[in-house]
């Protein structure tokens, strides 16, 4: 995989999307090893590898109960809120008043301010009306122009096609690109 | 130790009469209890009766190794009896481990520290000392270690999502359980502090009623209890202590992940 490369997986529910992209952060036990940028994953401290390599996973996990504790560095935050439309103020809300729509952008913007080399993205706008999407996905193209790449598991063909400079498609346990028509 | 009256079996026999009330609730009120109240009736008095011969010997022996032995029983008993009242546990011999090495490690020390330092008696291992004193530690050890290992299995279960969500961050194992462990520690050590703050006003320790029966000054007495409530106070927050170092450890790998494939809900 090159720096700013995309990559979409698609597959049926339970084909394994989310424990390929577990696995590659290393979140479940896994045979295997990968590199990035030469260093190998097995040979540096988990901690390090997930800073990189960054898993948002299609539900959100909240470890506070205000919004405020989960972002560390506020000031890296507050542009990409205005630019996914999420209030500004959330910061000092429970957790619990926010909308799935709302933790969905709040996770990945969570993650975006680490500024992993990889993000691994699981339907990270399956909560969201077509323009907040749009939203969201100019700000994935930003980060790729940037330099980063990114694994994206989707249901929606069409966000595969915008966002996946290769497609991928997970049958049977195994991991098959996919031509330009969309087909295995 | 001054004179106590010394109880024949016909006094026994009045109190036992006593249950007889129990048992005709039960028919009377059709709760069907009956049969369970008299076999653990009869399993106390065994129980027990068993376990005053056993002192007996044992403190006419006052071997170093009987009272190590007996203590490495009540440790074991321990151990099974804290696992009995966890609603999940680690798979296979570690649920088991945990629990009674955390419980033996802090009841034994806070018991040694006790009848070396504060008890002058001939030898640390007098058994008149050593085993009742370990057994109100353990007992009180036993429940902090149990709940606190209880909580954090439940704890960690219930929020998967955001203990992973931690580590998906790059939070290290320490930081991801970090509140999870706090409300185990918690919870295992409430009741201590709740139980030093009620004595005396809401309820009177057994064992100091025991010595002011037995004919000890009541102030003396209080001395006792107040040593003993030291010493409970001090092994549960050892024991808690070692429980959640060792459960931790279990509960996440070296690569930092949360494996909860090592936990099974009571069958």
């Amino acid at each position: 995989m090159e720096a700013g490369e995309c990559i979409a997986v698609s597959g049926t529910s339970g084909s394994g999307k989310s424990l390929f992209l577990r696995a590659l952060a290393d979140l479940d036990p896994n045979d295997g090893d990968i590199r990035l940028n030469g260093q190998s994953r097995n040979a540096m401290p988990a901690p390090n590898w997930r800073r990189q390599v960054v898993y948002v996973p299609a539900e959100s996990g909240w470890w506070a109960d205000d919004v405020g504790a989960h972002f560390p560095d506020r000031d890296a935050a507050v542009g990409f809120l205005k630019r996914l439309e999420v209030p500004m103020d959330c910061f000092d809300w429970p957790v619990a008043r926010l909308s799935t729509g709302e933790r969905q952008r709040l996770a990945l913007v969570r993650a975006m301010i680490l500024s992993p080399r990889v993000m691994l993205l699981d339907e990270p706008t399956s909560g969201l009306d077509p323009d907040t999407t749009l939203r969201v996905e100019a700000v994935l193209h930003e980060i790729l122009a940037n330099g980063s790449a990114m694994i994206i598991v989707s249901h929606d063909r069409e966000q595969a096609k915008r966002l996946g400079h290769r497609r991928f498609q997970i049958t049977g346990g195994a991991l098959c690109e996919m031509n330009a028509e969309g087909t295995a | 130790m001054s004179q106590y009256i010394a109880l024949d079996y016909w006094d026994i026999a009045a109190a036992a009469s006593l249950i007889l009330i129990n048992a005709g609730l039960s028919v009377a009120f059709r709760l069907g209890l009956e049969k369970r109240l008299i076999i653990a009736a009869a399993r106390m008095v065994i129980q027990l009766t068993l376990v005053g011969l056993v002192l007996k010997a044992l403190f006419a022996a006052a071997s170093p190794w009987l009272t190590i032995l007996v203590a490495l029983i009540m440790v074991a008993f321990a151990g099974r009896e804290s696992i009995a009242r966890q609603d999940r546990s680690f798979t296979g011999l570690w649920s088991y481990g945990i629990g009674t090495s955390s419980m033996c490690v802090a009841a034994l020390i806070v018991t040694l520290f006790a009848v070396t330092t504060q008890f002058e008696t001939r030898s640390w291992f007098d058994p008149r000392y050593a085993i009742p004193l370990l057994g109100m530690i353990l007992g009180n050890t036993m429940n902090g270690v149990s709940l606190c290992l209880d909580r954090l299995l439940a704890t960690a279960h219930a929020q998967r999502t955001a203990i992973e969500a931690r580590l998906a961050l790059g939070a290290d194992a320490r930081t991801a359980l970090a509140s999870v462990s706090r409300q185990a520690m918690r919870a295992g050590m409430i009741p201590t502090v709740n139980a030093m703050a009620a004595t005396g006003l809401v309820s009177l320790p057994g064992m100091m009623t025991g010595q002011i029966l037995a004919g000890v000054a009541p102030v003396d007495a209080v001395k006792y209890q107040i040593l003993v409530m030291f010493l409970i106070g001090g092994g549960t927050a050892l024991g808690v202590f070692a429980a959640i170092q060792l459960g931790m450890r279990r509960l996440m790998d070296r690569r930092h992940r949360l494996r909860l494939d090592r936990l099974q809900a009571k069958t």
